[in-house]
C-alpha cells in the first residue's frame, strides 16, 4: 500500500518548513523510520523521515523550495505500484500535466493571500509547492520567499491534510499526553497502530526527527552574514527563525500591555559565596547568572501569582517553575528551558544552563526542551549592558532582564562603600499582574539574592 | 538456600505457628491421620495431637462454623478444603458469619480464622472439581483472600494469614504442590496486601496471581528472546489489592496484560483492568488485554480441556496482540 509522505511539524511552532535537500532519489528503495530529506522548520534542521516501507516513487517539493506543513511531499509505494490518483491532486508533473494551467497557480497564491488566516486546502498547497521552477511564471515568486504575505496559522489550527479526516485522529492516551507536553500537532504525526492509532513509537519518531537534526544541521546551518566587501548592503532573504521571532514579539509588543519595574540589587554576599564555593574546589564554582536563575526560581515558586499564562479568557497559574533562558545564536534567539528549576539545586541548574545553552548554540535543542517555559529570565550583563528591557515570551506573564554586574559606589548608612551591585528590570503583562504584585516578587528576589543563604531554607 | 516443594513450604509455616502459638489448630477432612489429602499436615498429628490436629467428617458447612464458633472465642483455627470446590457447601459460614462478624458484632469477635484449599483446574477433573473461586471470594468485604505462586510466597503468606485477626481465604495451587523453590530456614513473614515484581522488563505488564505466575515467568521467557522484555507483577494478595504495584508497572510499559485462571465475566481480571483504566488512562498506549478461562464449564475431555484453560500460547498471543505485534 502506498504511504504519502508529509511535510510534518518538525517544531511546535512550524508552519511550513523549507525542504533543503532530499537524501533519497525517485526509485531509491526506502525503510519507514529512515531519512528522505532535510527540512529547515523555524527552529532547526530537521530530518522527515519515511513512515512506510517501499521505494520513493515521487518527490513532488523541489530542494530549497517551501512548503505548508501538510503538504503531500511525495509517495512511497511499491515499484510497479499505481500511484496516478495520489499525485493528480498535487500538480503532477507527468505528461498529462506537464503545463499545469499557470492560472491555477495563481489562483491558489491569491486565494491564500485573500485567506490568510485560515488553513489553506491540501490541495491548494501541493499545487503551489509542487510545481517545479522551471513552470514557474516569472512574477510568482518561489514560496520560500513567501510571494503574498502570509499570516502564519495559528500552531493549534489543523496543519493540512496529514489526518486522514476532520477529528478522525486516532490514537493513544499516552500518545496524546507524550504529544501534549512535547507540542508536537497529533495531525502532522502518522500513526502505525491499529487502524492508523498513533501510538508512542509513532511520538518518539516524530520526537527523533527532531533530535536527529543535529548532523544535517552541522552540515547545512547558514554560516554568519558576509558584508560584501564591494557594495554598501547585501540582501539576506528572512530565515525561518527570523520570521518566527517577528511573528512572535511583534505579536507581544502588539496587544500585550507592558509595564517595567527595575531594581538594583547588592551582590556583595552572592561574591562571597561564590568565592567561598570557589575555595573548596572548582567543581563548585558558579556563575552570577546561576544564583540569579536559581533565585528567581524560588522567588516564582513562591509568588504563583506572576509564574502565569495569559490564554486568552483565562489565567493560568502554574504551580511548577520552568525557567525559560534567552540565549543569543548565530540564528537568533532562543529561549530553553530548565524544568522545575526551583526544585533543582544550583550545581543542577548552573549545569544545565550551560549545556542548554551550548546545545541552542549548535542547533541541537529538542522540541520539549525550548517549549513550556512558565517565566523567562534574559541577561545582557555579558555585553555590559547596565540595564535593559526585555521583551516578553507569550503567554507568559513577566520576563526579567538582567544587567552587569559591577562594582558600584553606594551609600550605606551614610558612608560611601564599593559595592558589587546588578540591575534587573521585570516587564510585567499588566492583563495578569499589576504593579503591587510585581513589586512583590522583587522584593522576595532581592531577598533572596542580597541574603542567598535564604535558597538553602 | 533449602529448596523445598510447595506442599511442604505451606506445611512449614503451620507448623511454626502451631508451635510458636497453642491457640493455632488445624482441622478439615483427612487433615490428621491420613495426613492430608495433599500431605501438606505430614507429622502433625504426631507431633501436636489430636486435640489441635482435628479430622472431621465430610461435612464442610459444619466444620466451618466449628471453625467461626473457636475464633470467636479466642482460638485460631486454621480450617482446610480438600479443595475449594467443596468449600462451596461452607460458603454461608465463610461469607455470613466469618466475613461479616466483626461488622455486625460492633466490633466485638474478631475472627483470626483461615480457610485454605486447592483452587484451580488440576487435570481433567471435570467441570465441578476445576474451577477458581478467587473472584467470588475477592467480591466479600470482610475477607482476604491470598493466592501465592511459588513455595517462598506460600510460606511467607500463609504464616501472616494466620497471625492476621480477620478471616483469610488462602487458594493454593493444586499443580503447585509439587513445584518446588528456595525457602529460607530462618522465620519470615510477607505482609498481605503487597503485589511482588517477579520479573523486570520495560515493554509490557503482566498482571497475574497464583498458578498462572509460573505461566507468566515462561512468558517472559519466551518473548526475551525475541527481544520483549516483560514486567510480571504477582499479586499475591487480591484483597486487598495492590494497586499501587499494578499503577507502578504499567505506567512503566503503557501496555498491559492481566493473567488468570478463572472465567473472564466479573473476573479478577476485570478489577485490574478497571484500577488500570481509572489510575494509568493517560499512561495507556494500547487497550489492555485479558487471558482466562474459556467462557464454559471445564469439559473432561483432554483436547477440549486443554482449549478452555488459560496456557502459555495463549499468554503470548495476548502480549504479541497488546504490544501491536500481530
Amino acid at each position: 500500500m502506498a504511504t504519502k509522505v508529509f511535510m510534518e511539524a518538525l517544531s511546535p511552532t512550524m508552519e511550513e518548513g523549507r525542504l533543503v535537500k532530499w537524501l533519497k532519489n525517485e526509485g531509491d528503495a526506502v525503510k519507514s523510520g529512515e531519512a528522505l530529506a532535510e527540512v529547515e522548520t523555524d527552529k532547526a534542521i530537521m530530518e522527515l523521515v519515511a513512515r512506510g516501507d517501499g521505494v520513493l516513487r515521487k518527490r513532488l517539493i523541489n530542494e530549497g523550495d517551501s512548503a505548508p506543513v501538510g503538504t503531500l511531499a511525495g509517495v512511497i509505494a511499491t515499484a510497479d505500484e499505481n500511484i496516478d490518483a495520489l499525485i493528480a491532486g498535487a500538480g503532477s508533473p507527468a505528461p498529462a500535466a506537464a503545463a499545469p494551467a499557470p492560472e491555477k497557480v495563481v489562483a491558489g497564491q491569491q486565494e491564500t493571500a485573500g485567506a490568510s488566516s485560515v488553513p489553506r486546502s491540501g490541495e491548494e498547497a501541493q499545487a503551489e509547492a509542487s510545481t517545479p521552477p522551471q513552470q514557474k511564471v516569472a512574477d510568482i515568486p518561489p514560496a520560500i520567499s513567501g510571494g503574498a504575505p502570509r499570516t502564519p496559522v495559528a500552531p493549534a489550527a489543523p496543519a493540512g491534510n496529514a489526518a486522514p479526516a476532520k477529528g478522525d485522529v486516532r490514537s493513544s492516551p499516552l500518545a496524546r499526553r507524550l504529544a501534549s507536553e512535547r507540542g508536537l500537532d497529533l495531525n502532522g504525526v502518522q500513526g502505525s497502530g491499529p487502524n492508523g492509532r498513533i501510538i508512542k513509537r509513532d511520538i518518539e519518531a516524530a520526537a527523533a526527527a527532531g533530535a536527529a537534526a543535529p548532523r544535517a544541521a552541522a552540515a547545512a546551518a547558514p554560516s554568519a552574514p558576509v558584508i560584501p566587501r564591494e557594495g554598501d548592503f547585501h540582501d539576506e532573504p528572512l530565515s525561518s527563525i527570523r520570521k518566527t521571532i517577528a511573528r512572535r514579539l511583534g505579536e507581544s509588543i502588539g496587544p500585550i500591555p507592558t509595564f517595567y519595574l527595575t531594581a538594583e540589587f547588592d551582590l556583595t554576599r552572592v561574591m562571597e559565596m561564590r568565592k567561598a564555593m570557589a575555595e573548596l574546589g572548582d567543581e563548585f564554582k558558579v556563575s552570577v547568572n546561576d544564583v540569579l536563575l536559581k533565585a528567581t526560581a524560588v522567588a516564582l515558586s513562591q509568588h504563583p501569582e506572576v509564574n502565569a499564562h495569559w490564554l486568552g479568557d483565562k489565567i493560568r497559574y502554574h504551580n511548577r517553575v520552568h525557567l525559560g533562558m534567552a540565549v543569543a545564536t548565530a540564528d537568533g534567539l532562543i529561549v530553553p528551558v530548565i524544568w522545575d528549576a526551583d526544585r533543582k539545586r544550583m550545581s543542577e541548574i548552573s549545569r544545565e544552563a550551560k549545556e542548554l545553552a551550548k546545545r541552542a548554540r549548535e542547533r541541537k535543542l529538542k522540541p520539549e526542551e525550548f517549549t513550556g517555559s512558565t517565566f523567562s529570565v534574559s541577561n545582557l550583563g555579558m555585553f555590559g549592558i547596565d540595564q535593559f528591557t526585555a521583551i516578553i515570551n507569550p503567554p507568559e506573564a513577566g520576563i526579567l532582564a538582567i544587567g552587569t554586574s559591577e562594582e558600584k559606589l553606594v551609600v550605606v548608612n551614610g558612608e560611601s562603600v564599593v559595592r558589587n551591585r546588578v540591575r534587573v528590570t521585570m516587564s510585567c503583562d499588566h492583563r495578569i499582574i499589576d504593579g503591587a504584585v510585581g513589586a512583590k516578587f522583587l522584593q522576595t528576589l532581592r531577598r533572596l539574592i542580597e541574603n542567598p543563604l535564604m535558597l538553602v531554607y | 538456600m533449602p529448596v523445598i516443594t510447595y506442599r511442604d513450604a505451606l506445611g512449614a509455616a503451620i507448623r511454626e505457628e502451631m508451635q510458636r502459638d497453642d491457640r493455632v489448630f488445624l482441622m478439615g477432612e483427612e487433615v490428621a491421620v491420613y495426613q492430608g489429602a495433599y500431605k501438606v499436615s505430614k507429622g502433625f498429628l504426631q507431633e501436636f495431637g489430636e486435640m489441635r490436629v482435628v479430622d472431621t467428617p465430610i461435612t464442610e458447612l459444619g466444620f466451618a462454623g466449628v471453625g467461626v464458633g473457636a475464633a470467636m472465642v479466642g482460638l485460631r483455627p486454621v480450617i482446610e478444603f480438600m479443595t475449594w470446590n467443596f468449600a462451596l457447601l461452607a460458603l454461608d459460614q465463610v461469607v455470613n458469619a466469618a466475613a461479616k462478624m466483626l461488622y455486625m458484632s460492633g466490633g466485638q469477635y474478631k475472627m483470626p480464622i483461615v480457610f485454605r484449599g486447592p483452587n484451580g483446574a488440576a487435570l481433567q477433573l471435570s467441570a465441578q472439581h476445576s474451577q477458581a473461586w478467587e473472584s467470588w471470594l475477592a467480591h466479600i468485604p470482610g475477607l482476604k483472600v491470598i493466592a501465592p505462586g511459588t513455595p517462598y510466597d506460600a510460606k511467607g503468606l500463609l504464616k501472616s494469614a494466620i497471625r492476621d485477626d480477620n478471616p483469610v481465604c488462602v487458594l493454593e495451587g493444586e499443580m503447585l504442590y509439587n513445584t518446588k523453590g528456595e525457602v529460607p530456614d530462618e522465620e519470615y513473614l510477607i505482609p498481605l496486601g503487597k503485589a511482588e515484581l517477579k520479573r523486570e522488563g520495560e515493554h509490557c505488564s503482566i498482571i497475574t496471581h497464583g498458578k498462572m505466575v509460573l505461566v507468566a515467568m515462561q512468558c517472559a521467557d519466551q518473548l526475551a528472546k525475541e527481544g520483549i522484555n516483560i514486567d510480571v507483577v504477582d499479586l499475591r494478595t487480591i484483597r486487598p489489592m495492590d494497586v499501587e504495584a499494578i499503577g507502578e508497572s504499567v505506567k512503566k510499559t503503557n501496555r498491559a496484560v492481566v493473567l488468570e485462571e478463572g472465567w473472564e465475566m466479573c473476573g479478577v481480571g476485570a478489577q485490574v483492568v478497571d484500577y488500570i483504566q481509572r489510575d494509568c488512562f493517560d499512561y495507556l498506549d494500547a487497550p489492555v488485554v485479558r487471558v482466562h478461562q474459556a467462557d464454559t464449564p471445564m469439559p473432561y475431555a483432554k483436547g477440549l480441556e486443554k482449549a478452555a484453560k488459560p496456557d502459555l500460547p495463549k499468554a503470548i498471543a495476548a502480549v504479541r496482540k497488546v504490544m501491536y505485534l500481530d
